[in-house]
């Protein structure tokens, strides 16, 4: 049993002039040249909406449409859910897909509303006043002892190591195998470009990257791949991943065959040979484990880096981040049920975890009731699309947030969702020596660089409104949210009053 | 703002100035009148320089302390001499007056006055020449923070303000139009001659300051333009009444290096913003 | 829009209050009735150890309960009206009261966080209780007026101190009421405010984690819990505690020599949720010292000056002039810099 296409495509016929570009930018197949008939045959059925070939035909003669639902309609018996159980009854297979989560789950930060000022504070005006975004993540002491002289005042306190950002957006991790070298390499020239830093991922750091190092921060996954001692010298800080918000509670796993000379050589495995990591890391069963791990790891790096720990957004999130911070970690990064992934099973994506915006808050409330908010900042991680999300995870209690479908949008992708096939017709998520020089790093770095200079000036402006000159003025300060539509108790666990009041 | 009703029943007598206990306050002096303000609520010494104004063009106000708004949308060519402190957005709207304080000016003096002369024979504090459209203001000593904000020209009306002393942060901020200069020949409280973020998005007119400025410590949308002869006979022009004023060296404070600040463009933002 | 004055004489000679209200007077076209106060130091020295606790009821039964409550955590030595002249202007509202009172021996060796902790417990606790001010040897008198009428009411030009706050309301963002007008108090210190704190989210949930509760419905209350963290509980210096709560922006610590910088950033970092932000001028104080502050960027007025004896700050110069006219110098402080005046006798 097949199934009907999902898309069609439609080509202007006065337009087209033949010229069968789509045919080669097209990595799925659906543009063909048939030498017979001498003319480009369309399989509609391959089609996955990736606008590639809309994009780049030189006279514009394409065109991507949705078909008309080809089921008969029923509101419980959605076509989705037909197709999803014909594809099982096929295959016997866990349906694996892409991207972040689709169901419709309320999205709190569409509920969130952000003040401003009206006569009693007067708003600042970004282009003209100074305001600041710096953000530094790490510990912080409780206080500053300081020795008194009788001429000077001297420190006694010394700080651990704490990452400057210059804006209080990262680009999160995503590893080299699910996204290309030069998507890496985008992302890590616009880090270092804007004072911010990229993730690693888990697929360790090609060498092409080491220039950028001092703005990456070095992932350790259960997997450890390519995790040696020069890796963690290298980077500006390291984080443990212990779950990610696509997929809470499960493993990794890189097939064989995109393991290519280059992967192998970064990695540090063989070619063609499978890439695993398990679920849990097999050296940390329990918080006491994670603390060893934490030290480990501060001991190899002399205690120059700071050491992040993340984890996907569940049900006990305060609790376990209190764990985090308590174990030694200089932050907790918490990745939410929207958060994007090259390839998990649609089940686990679409059921598992909890919002961000819920974990912040209960993070950040948990973390103050044990007096222990100054130890560790929280980064929010999965589903921030704006600049609005960024202001209102950081009124939510957030230092700082990662963003990654976001930014993989600034290089061109249009979440098409097909990274877990590695056939990516923008050249993001994929190895393809072909498909990859799509993406000029380059390019993708300026356009990555120019999204966070929008989304920074953007932040100014909700600072200005708000009578703020710094950001650190609304972190955690959600007296300035409202919330729109929402349950009391939804208010309460996000700890911001109804609009209105 | 609370106004006391004994004193709305004063002011909306007619007559003040005829009143028992207000005209004692009040002699001539020559050709001035002369109101003593002391303790006066400013609704009262307002309308007092407003019914004085009808029949007199010299006005002569003693023993000021703070009342606030004096010749506040006074029209004409009046000459006002205050001795004293002038309380907050002295001048404003003005069109015509030349008002001359003995003693410093609070808040907000000259703000968005369209003509006239203000001389100070004292010091200045923030948002001095708010939205100021036209004459000038001379500030004997120090002035403020965002001194000049969002002054503008239009044709032949360029507004002027000239301190002797030194000025706060965002001098001249949101400028687009008009002339500022800082001279920095007294220098009480600091070394510094002007605060920070200079001219921060100005988009018209120029500030000239009376020392070396460093381009970092310019806001955004201003820049450092060559001072030339040309200007420095603007200045030589414009200081001349400025220095007889005060008493100070015209060719002294011009042999001094000056530093010419300018808009980049007249629309700073112009890039900033996508649709 | 709110005004503010203060007046320290250094050398402890204590003035009766009419100067105060004299500056404060000057400044009526600030406020706009809903708000008057006043602090003064040095006011009961016939019980200079004792905690004085003003403190206002609604009714009897608060006050009854109080006096339980107080009964039990401290020894009270002496307890008395806070007397008040009937007047037009403010009916009276509250029972006004005070008690001097002495912290229990085995309290003795962490008096401060005790005594901040009973006066927490009464505001927190009792319904219809509000301290208004619970520093030794001071007292503050606020109600709902103007602070002429304040002053008639509670008598203050009959006092003697030697540091006098004052304050007249134009309150916006919260409810005028006799607790919510300036100044607000906690132990010895006090505060005057006008503008907005606009972190006060952030810096009330930061103070919630040190055991403050924010209960009064004002933002002002966050300056005088946060003076107490870093001064007294943390020991900066107040230079330094001036600059956790309004720092130079990053591009001026960049500048700073190295050890400088290492230290203004150390502060930053640490005391980040602490940075009070939106437009304000403060007038703090303690029983020795006064400091003014403005916000970073100097949206709010301050100006100040000194003479032989006195050292003023005021919103308005007008205010200073008019019980000092032969001061010289007048000094508005620059964005974030503190004035701090100290008493140069113990």
């Amino acid at each position: 049993m097949g199934f009907p296409p999902e898309f069609k495509v439609v080509v202007d016929k006065e337009k087209c002039i033949m010229c069968r570009r789509c045919t080669i930018e097209c990595p799925y197949g659906v543009h063909v040249w048939d030498e017979k008939k001498k003319t480009i045959i369309r399989k509609e059925e391959n089609c996955v909406a990736c606008q590639r070939c809309v994009f780049t035909c030189p006279t514009k003669a394409i065109q991507i449409e949705v078909r008309p639902p080809a089921y008969s309609p029923h509101p419980v018996w959605t076509e989705k859910v037909r197709r999803d159980i014909r594809l099982q009854a096929e295959t016997g297979s866990v349906l694996l897909v892409a991207m972040g989560n689709e169901e419709p789950y309320r999205r709190y930060f569409d509920h969130l509303v952000i003040d401003a000022c009206q006569v009693t504070n007067p708003s600042i005006d970004p282009l003209r006043e100074p305001i600041e975004l710096r953000t530094y993540l790490g510990a912080k002491p409780d206080y500053l002892e300081l020795e008194e002289s009788y001429s000077d005042i001297k420190l006694k306190t010394e700080l651990t190591p704490n990452l400057k950002l210059e804006t209080p957006i990262m680009f999160a991790h995503m590893s080299y195998g699910s996204i290309s070298l030069e998507a890496q390499k985008s992302l890590a020239m616009a880090a270092k470009e804007m004072g911010t830093y990229m993730g690693s991922g888990e697929g360790g750091l090609h060498k092409d990257l080491y220039p950028y190092a001092d703005h990456i921060i070095v992932q350790v996954a259960s997997g450890r791949f390519a995790v040696h001692e020069e890796y963690l010298k290298v980077g500006a800080a390291i984080e443990i991943k212990i779950g990610q918000g696509a997929k809470p509670g499960i493993g990794g796993h890189l097939p064989g065959k995109k393991v290519t000379e280059e992967i192998s050589q970064t990695r540090m495995i063989p070619v063609g040979s499978d890439a695993i990591s398990p679920a849990p890391h097999h050296d940390i069963y329990s918080i006491e484990d994670l603390s060893r791990l934490i030290y480990a790891l501060k001991e190899a790096t002399r205690y120059k880096k700071p050491v992040f720990v993340k984890i996907a957004a569940v049900h006990n999130v305060a609790s376990i981040a209190v764990g985090i911070i308590r174990a030694g970690a200089d932050g907790v990064v918490l990745d939410g049920f929207t958060a994007g992934t090259g390839a998990a099973p649609q089940v686990i994506r679409d059921h598992l975890g909890i919002p961000i915006e819920v974990a912040i808050a209960a993070v950040d409330q948990r973390l103050r009731e044990e007096r222990i908010r100054n130890r560790g900042s929280i980064i929010a991680s999965g589903g921030i699309r704006s600049s609005a999300d960024v202001a209102k995870a950081i009124a939510l209690g957030a230092d700082a947030v990662y963003i990654g479908t976001a930014a993989l949008i600034a290089l061109g992708c249009t979440v098409c969702k097909q990274c877990h096939r590695g056939k990516c017709a923008w050249g993001i998520a994929t190895q393809d020596p072909k498909l990859r020089k799509r993406l000029k790093p380059e390019e993708g770095a300026r356009r990555a660089a120019n999204l966070l200079r929008a989304w920074s000036f953007e932040l100014k402006e909700i600072l200005g409104a708000l009578g703020l000159n710094s950001i650190e003025s609304l972190r955690g300060n959600r007296d300035r949210l409202r919330g729109i539509g929402l349950t009391e108790v939804e208010l309460e666990v996000l700890g911001v009053k109804p609009a209105g009041r | 703002m609370n106004v006391d009703s004994s004193i709305l029943d004063i002011i909306r007598a007619k007559k003040l100035i005829e009143r028992r206990d207000i005209a004692p306050r009040i002699r001539e002096e020559g050709d001035f009148v002369v109101v003593d303000a002391k303790g006066l609520h400013y609704r009262i010494l307002n309308e007092v320089v407003y019914e004085l104004a009808e029949k007199y063009k010299k006005i002569k106000l003693i023993n000021v302390n703070g009342q606030r708004y004096i010749a506040d949308g006074l029209r004409g060519d009046y000459y006002i001499e205050i001795h004293g402190t002038a309380g907050d957005d002295l001048g404003a709207f003005m069109n015509g007056p030349e008002i001359v304080v003995y003693g410093n000016v609070q808040d907000g003096a000259g703000n968005t006055m369209n003509a006239g002369k203000i001389i100070v024979h004292g010091n200045a504090t923030d948002i001095l020449g708010h939205s100021m459209r036209g004459g000038v203001i001379y500030v004997e000593g120090d002035v403020g923070y965002r001194v000049g904000v969002h002054m503008k020209e239009y044709k032949d009306q360029v507004p002027i303000i000239v301190a002797g002393g030194t000025a706060g942060d965002f001098l001249g901020e949101y400028m687009a139009g008009g002339r500022i200069i800082i001279l920095g020949l007294k220098r009480r409280f600091t070394s510094e001659i002007v605060g920070d973020w200079i001219a921060a998005g100005i988009h018209g007119g120029a500030i000239y300051i009376r020392d070396s400025i460093e381009e970092d410590r310019l806001g955004y949308g201003a820049k450092i333009a060559e001072f030339t002869e040309e200007d420095k006979k603007y200045l030589a022009k414009i200081l001349e009444e400025y220095c007889r004023t005060f008493g100070y060296d015209l060719n002294k404070i011009l042999e001094h290096e000056f530093t010419k600040i300018v808009p980049e463009s007249h629309r700073p933002y112009g890039k900033m913003y996508t649709d | 829009m709110c005004g503010l004055a203060g007046i320290l004489n250094r050398y402890g000679k204590r003035i009766s209050g009419n100067k105060i209200i004299t500056m404060a007077n000057m400044m009526e076209p600030r406020y706009d009735g809903r708000g008057g106060g006043f602090a003064a130091y040095g006011i009961y020295p016939q019980h200079r150890d004792c905690y004085a606790l003003h403190i206002y009821f609604d009714n009897e039964d608060a006050k009854e309960l109080t006096e339980e409550f107080l009964k039990e955590h401290v020894l009270i030595v002496k307890d008395e009206e806070i007397p008040t002249r009937k007047i037009k202007e403010i009916p009276k509202r509250y029972i006004t009261w005070r008690y001097f009172v002495e912290v229990p021996e085995k309290f003795k060796n962490n008096e401060h966080d005790y005594m901040i902790s009973v006066v927490m417990g009464i505001n927190d606790g009792i319904e219809g209780a509000y301290v208004i001010s619970s520093g030794k040897n001071m007292g503050v008198f606020k109600a709902t007026g103007m602070p002429r009428d304040v002053a008639r009411l509670f008598k203050v030009e009959k006092y003697k101190g030697y540091l006098w706050l004052a304050h007249g309301r134009f309150p916006t963002n919260t409810p005028g009421w006799w607790g919510g007008a300036h100044p607000f108090n906690i132990l010895d210190w006090s505060v005057v405010h006008n503008g907005e704190i606009s972190s006060y989210g952030t810096n009330m949930r930061y103070l919630e984690m040190h055991g403050y509760k924010c209960r009064l419905l004002t933002d002002t209350e966050v300056v005088a819990y946060l003076f107490d963290l870093l001064v007294r509980r943390h020991r900066l210096p107040y230079e330094l505690a001036a600059v956790a709560l309004t720092p130079p922006f990053w591009k001026h610590i960049e500048k700073m020599p190295p050890e400088k910088k290492k230290l203004y950033t150390y502060i930053r970092m640490t005391y980040a949720p602490a940075m009070l932000n939106g437009p304000f001028a403060i007038i703090v104080a303690n029983s020795t010292t006064m400091i003014g502050l403005n916000d970073r960027i100097k949206l709010r007025p301050l100006v100040t000056a000194k003479d032989d004896e006195f050292t003023y700050i005021a919103s308005e110069e007008a205010a200073i002039r008019e019980v000092a006219p032969n001061i010289e110098e007048l000094f508005a402080p620059k964005a974030g810099v503190p004035v701090i005046a100290k008493l140069e006798v113990d």
